[in-house]
């Protein structure tokens, strides 16, 4: 009942309706792994301030959604940035690492 | 023989003698257990990303040598054993990491 209602009222407040949905372009450029694209095929713990471009400004790994890594080299950042962090190259958690 | 690459943290208080003699004391160790080293690299006093110990920095070394499988276990062991060491990391070298350690190698000796 209460949903109804409050559709009612919605239409009455006169919201601006579209017929065709906005579709607002966002200049999505197209993630790439950049492992595939260098031809990388070790990810070397050994590295800091590469694996620096994986974590975010506490230390923490980033997804894979925002660095567009594909998983089979994600993996291999992850254990990376563990095996990292155990010998002090990279803190466990920080803030303002970058 | 598989191909291994250990790395490890001594304690910052250790004087100069002490540490040459800790990284010879440990290659002999390995030597004595039929390892062929590959590379010995000192990354010399780095500051740690958090304190261990309640130190704030620490002397680097990297091994990296082929060797048995059963002689790791005893050599952790010795680590383990030792308290000038902070912290130590023993990792398998597959064949992509043994390229990347071959070129990282060449890179450095360029540079340096």
């Amino acid at each position: 009942m209460a949903s109804i209602e409050q559709q009612a009222k919605g239409k009455k407040e006169g919201e601006i309706r579209y017929l065709t949905p906005l579709n607002i372009e966002t200049n999505k450029a197209k993630k790439y792994c950049r492992f595939k694209k260098s031809g990388i095929k070790y990810v070397d713990y050994k590295d800091a301030d590469w694996l620096l471009g994986f974590i975010n400004e506490q230390g923490k790994i980033l997804p894979r959604r925002l660095t567009g890594t594909s998983l089979k080299y994600q993996r291999k950042v992850s254990v990376a940035v563990k095996r990292a962090r155990h010998l002090a190259l990279l803190p466990y958690v920080t803030d303002l690492l970058k | 023989m598989n191909h291994y690459e250990t790395v490890f943290i001594l304690n910052p208080v250790l004087s100069e003698t002490q540490i040459k003699e800790t990284v010879q004391k440990y290659e002999d160790f390995l030597v004595s257990k039929g390892a062929k080293m590959v590379s010995k690299e000192d990354w010399g006093l780095k500051k740690l990303a958090y304190p261990i110990q309640n130190k704030k920095s620490g002397f680097y070394h990297l091994f990296e040598y082929q060797v048995e499988g059963e002689v790791i276990n005893p050599l952790e062991i010795e680590f383990r054993r030792d308290e000038r060491f902070m912290r130590y990391l023993t990792v398998t070298l597959d064949k992509h990491a043994i390229s990347w350690a071959e070129r990282r190698r060449a890179k450095l000796k360029q540079k340096a």
